[in-house]
């Protein structure tokens, strides 16, 4: 028996997923800690719904409300949203172009470890002191008053995470560009494999702005940089440039492969082709373009002008225009199938008119006089509620169940998941659309109580009690996912209507994904094999060696460096922790230890001979079975 | 199926008509009952929009659920294979320019409103005799309060801005310490104070206030701004010109007004031994005090912004401000105690008498 087939102790098996280098396990990994912070997120969320259930309450304190809804916001888009999206985008991207792997599967490890422990340095906060409170856009003035290191862990906490987020982007620009199957021209990508590279080139665009950005803000309150103190000649609307250009394409980094998700989910269950690819790949496009151009919109009560208002406020509505496009493009993708209505069919269907509903208020917050009434009101947090919870939660559920066959060889629960897509789908509804009303009826955002007599008491009820249905939906999907561990093996292709080669692999996929590397012969190439009764796809070379990179445990001591160093940094300011300066010394020490190793070290990983995949696939599929 | 449908159009009727029950919020504070023209401005494109984006909405639903109906695999048959559709030229063209012509249709108001709200040239017009002819007030928001400054009048007040009808009243808006946002619903759209340069724009104010539940209009701080952000109400009081102009004279005549240490009032003696370094009680003269103006203190709607205006809130407010408005100045930087130190009770007694009677109305 070789080592591949041998089953590992505990021990071994969290080594293995310590060092692991591959795309499925990294994929797994980023599913369980996105899951870990939505969940920490969503009850932060309860908590403050809990607060606002009735006027005057008392339930949390004005300053811990403050600390739960900056890590409310800050968590669920950088902490949850974005490594869920990365779960899917690594599990998916390599196995639906026919690749063995990422480009850089040392920058994946890298990368995700990286993202989890600047994650879990930020949460750190809680029990260190204080958490940051100054809402997730930690606009400067409010966030150089802040006493206490709450905004320190934002900032260091967001940096050490907002690289590792980096590195996985220009890890997925290189593997889509490079990595493709013999076949899989661009124009034959599938469309999540398309969202993910363009989602992926606006993380290189619009990170660097948020790290330089976060740079200075740590400069401010460490070294007294004054970039952002007024007092001293600094300018506290920069900060507002800075995040925004980074935060508004950081909508469409995470929307677009929610897109992506819905373009897969949709065709499959209709069983017909994308209605209008080639336009759907020039919406994702062009969206990921204007994306770029719209991002003072979020800033126009601060005082731009008329011209920089009236710009901003016509360049935003035109992206309704492609995000409409698509929206069209799903409904006729429908139109003419034959619709199989499984629990991700129904996320989709309920994805859209929610996010029609949050795409067309987006429009009238873009009329700029208009959103002089409706910013910072409670109409934006309808607003972006519906967007990210109507598009981006949706399509992580819908795909979860889609795609569990794929992470896991089991499948969810169906009877379950439509019971749960109801009372989230219901709660999400009535915890939202009347939030438009409270805004418009003057309740300002981020406020931790209301008085009575403002007309606001009714709304705010239902709205926690719409929450509290959330909640529950949440626990039944984990429910479900819990259950799954007993299920069935699932098989290949499960749902039977499978499109693209991540369906055609046989299960459990091994670790070297492809045993050959597929011929791609049109777009949706496991449904062209299959309406040619083919029972296996195409493929481009004969059984031969394959070459696989070595596990590393070098990312996560390079993270772990890093990990330690911010505490360093953290409390370097304090006058009564001279200790401090040794352990940002210490942890950079590690760091660059580990780089340096890393770069003098050959690794040119190894070969996997033919015995050893016909002996690895007998292991894992029986003698001669599925060949 | 059908009987789903209906049970459906019952609970979204339900839930439109609960919406228009509630009522659209009330006079004093919200959007949808505006009183003024730049909030009636806002409100239109607010219709107009909504129209508009109702149709988009309408449409898609519609086709949607008709595409979801006619071809579920139940009806279609298990084993059809449906035709692999590519596309369609005509299809994309008609929703590109669609909603491009809808688009259109708002971005015109949009613009051209966009330029007429940031038309503040009229702040600097002169009169003959090179007085000001508009009213100019100065907003200066501050940890978590109010302070309104008449430039051309002379005077300055706090917490509660007072603004005659029918004519536009322009704003200069900043903030003293961290970032704030000025918004008064029911009147018109809210403009930040930023930390470091000036804003101007103005509102117009058309419904005299003392009609309204409170007499006043509500203000709200729109922007996080710490703890007690949610507590940074201001209230807005809107008088006929000529009562506005008897307001002006009677704040002008308190120029000079002072508490005396010696006073045999044990209230004046407190409010000037612990009170007066940071409040004012004369409404004549420029802003930029630590502390609320408090020379209308009397003739205000609110204690703190918030609190019922009677002694007993006061009282509480004077011995603990900062179990009221967390994070407030009145406290000392640990939040511990205030800064003017213990008072007795009967001492605060006698200020929160005094406070009271501060009024240039009665």
């Amino acid at each position: 028996m070789s080592s591949y087939t041998q089953k590992k102790g505990f021990g071994a098996t969290v080594w293995d997923y310590i060092t692991t280098v591959d795309h499925k396990k990294l994929a797994v990994m980023y599913l369980l800690a996105g899951t870990l912070f939505f969940a920490i997120a969503g009850f932060e969320a309860l908590l403050m719904r809990i607060q606002l259930m009735k006027p005057n309450n008392d339930f949390i304190s004005a300053g811990f409300f403050n600390e739960l809804l900056t890590m409310h916001g800050t968590t669920m888009l950088f902490l949850a949203a974005t490594p869920l999206l990365f779960a899917f985008m690594n599990m998916l991207v390599p196995l639906q172009i026919g690749a063995r792997d990422v480009a850089f599967p040392f920058l994946n490890s890298l990368g995700f470890w990286l993202f989890f422990l600047g994650a879990v340095f930020l949460h750190l906060s809680f029990f260190m002191g204080g958490a940051p409170d100054a809402g997730w856009t930690s606009y400067a003035s409010l966030s150089l008053y802040s006493p206490g290191h709450g905004i320190d862990f934002y900032v260091l906490g967001l940096q050490i995470s907002g690289a590792g987020t980096l590195i996985s982007g220009l890890n997925f620009i290189v593997t889509i560009i490079t990595m493709r199957a013999p076949g899989m021209t661009f124009m034959r990508m599938p469309l999540f494999t398309w969202t993910s590279m363009v989602s992926s080139s606006l993380i290189l665009f619009a990170f660097p702005p948020l790290t330089i950005g976060l740079l200075m803000m740590l400069f401010d309150r460490m070294f007294g940089g004054n970039f952002f103190d007024h007092m001293m000649g600094g300018n506290t609307i920069i900060w507002e440039h800075l995040f925004w250009i980074f935060g508004h394409p950081e909508v469409y980094i995470l929307v677009l492969p929610a897109f992506g998700l819905f373009s897969e989910i949709i065709p499959a269950f209709s069983r017909k082709r994308l209605f209008g690819y080639s336009s759907m790949v020039f919406a994702t496009i062009l969206i990921g373009f204007l994306g770029f151009m719209v991002w003072a919109h979020h800033m126009f009560t601060v005082g731009m002008g008329p011209t920089a208002n009236a710009i901003f406020a016509v360049a935003t509505m035109a992206i309704a225009v492609p995000t409409g496009m698509k929206v069209f493009n799903w409904i006729l993708t429908i139109w003419g199938g034959s619709i199989k209505v499984t629990t991700p069919m129904l996320y989709a269907l309920g994805f859209i008119p929610s996010f029609v509903a949050g795409g067309v208020t987006g429009v009238m917050q873009a009329s700029a006089p208009l959103d002089y009434q409706l910013h910072d009101s409670y109409f934006i947090v309808a607003h972006f509620h519906y967007v990210i919870v109507g598009g981006i939660v949706t399509a992580l559920f819908g795909s979860a169940h889609f795609y569990w066959p794929i992470f896991f060889n089991r499948m969810l629960n169906e009877t379950l998941g439509k019971w749960t897509f109801w009372v989230f789908f219901i709660g999400f509804h009535l915890t939202f659309f009347l939030q438009h009303f409270l805004g418009l009826m003057g309740m300002p955002r981020r406020v931790f109580t209301y008085m009575d007599g403002q007309g606001w008491d009714q709304f705010n009820y239902i709205s926690t009690v719409g929450a509290a249905m959330m909640g529950v939906g949440v626990i039944m999907m984990v429910i479900n996912c819990l259950m799954s561990i007993k299920g069935k093996p699932a098989g290949r292709d499960p749902w039977g209507d499978g499109r693209t080669l991540e369906w055609s692999i046989p299960q459990p996929i091994p670790f070297y994904n492809f045993r050959q590397t597929p011929l791609v012969r049109g777009l949706d190439p496991w449904w062209i094999e299959k309406q040619e009764g083919n029972k296996e796809v195409t493929f481009a070379e004969p059984i031969g060696d394959i070459h696989m990179p070595n596990n590393s445990a070098i990312p996560f001591v390079i993270s772990l460096g890093m990990f330690i160093a911010a505490f360093g940094a953290l409390y370097n300011p304090d006058a009564d922790k001279p200790w401090s300066i040794y352990v940002l010394i210490i942890g950079l020490a590690i760091t660059f230890g580990a780089m340096i190793t890393r770069s003098v070290k050959d690794d040119h990983g190894f070969h996997l001979h033919k015995e050893d995949i016909l002996e690895i696939e007998e292991h894992l599929y029986g003698k001669g079975g599925n060949k | 199926m059908m009987k789903g449908l209906k049970k459906w159009r019952l609970f979204s009727l339900l839930a439109v008509m609960m919406v228009f029950l509630s009522g659209c919020g009330e006079d004093y504070l919200s959007t949808l009952k505006p009183s003024g023209e730049v909030g009636q401005q806002q409100l239109n494109l607010l219709l107009l929009t909504t129209v508009i984006m109702t149709l988009v909405v309408v449409v898609v639903s519609v086709i949607y659920l008709l595409a979801f109906v006619k071809y579920r695999r139940a009806r279609v048959g298990e084993n059809v294979i449906p035709k692999q559709v590519e596309g369609s030229h005509t299809l994309e063209v008609i929703w590109t320019v669609i909603p491009i012509i809808l688009l259109l249709i708002i971005a015109v108001p949009v613009v051209t409103t966009t330029y007429k709200f940031a038309d503040v040239a009229a702040m600097d017009e002169v009169d003959e005799e090179g007085n000001k002819t508009a009213l100019t007030v100065n907003v200066t928001a501050k940890l978590y309060w109010w302070e309104f400054e008449y430039p051309n009048q002379g005077i300055v007040t706090a917490q509660e801005l007072v603004v005659p009808t029918g004519e536009k009243v322009y704003f200069n808006l900043i903030a003293a310490d961290v970032k704030h946002s000025f918004w008064i619903p029911a009147v018109g759209g809210k403009m930040d104070t930023n930390v470091e340069n000036v804003n101007k724009f103005y509102l117009v104010f058309d419904k005299e206030s003392q009609d309204l539940k409170d007499g006043v209009f509500y203000g709200k701080c729109a922007e996080l701004c710490g703890p007690s952000h949610a507590l940074m109400d201001f209230k807005v009081k809107t008088l006929s010109p000529d009562a506005f102009d008897a307001w002006v004279d009677a704040m002008k005549a308190t120029e000079g007004q002072t508490a005396d240490k010696a006073s045999t009032d044990l209230g004046e003696a407190t409010f000037a031994n612990s009170c007066l370094g940071c409040h004012a009680i004369s409404g004549s003269g420029a802003g930029g005090a630590p502390g609320p103006n408090l020379t209308t203190f009397g003739d205000r709607n609110r204690v703190a912004g918030f609190l019922e205006h009677n002694e007993e809130s006061l009282k509480a407010w004077i011995k603990n401000p900062g179990e009221f408005k967390p994070g407030n100045l009145m406290m000392n930087a640990e939040g511990t105690a205030p800064i003017y130190g213990d008072l007795s009770d009967e001492e605060i007694e006698a200020l929160a008498t005094y406070i009271m009677g501060l009024s240039v109305e009665k």
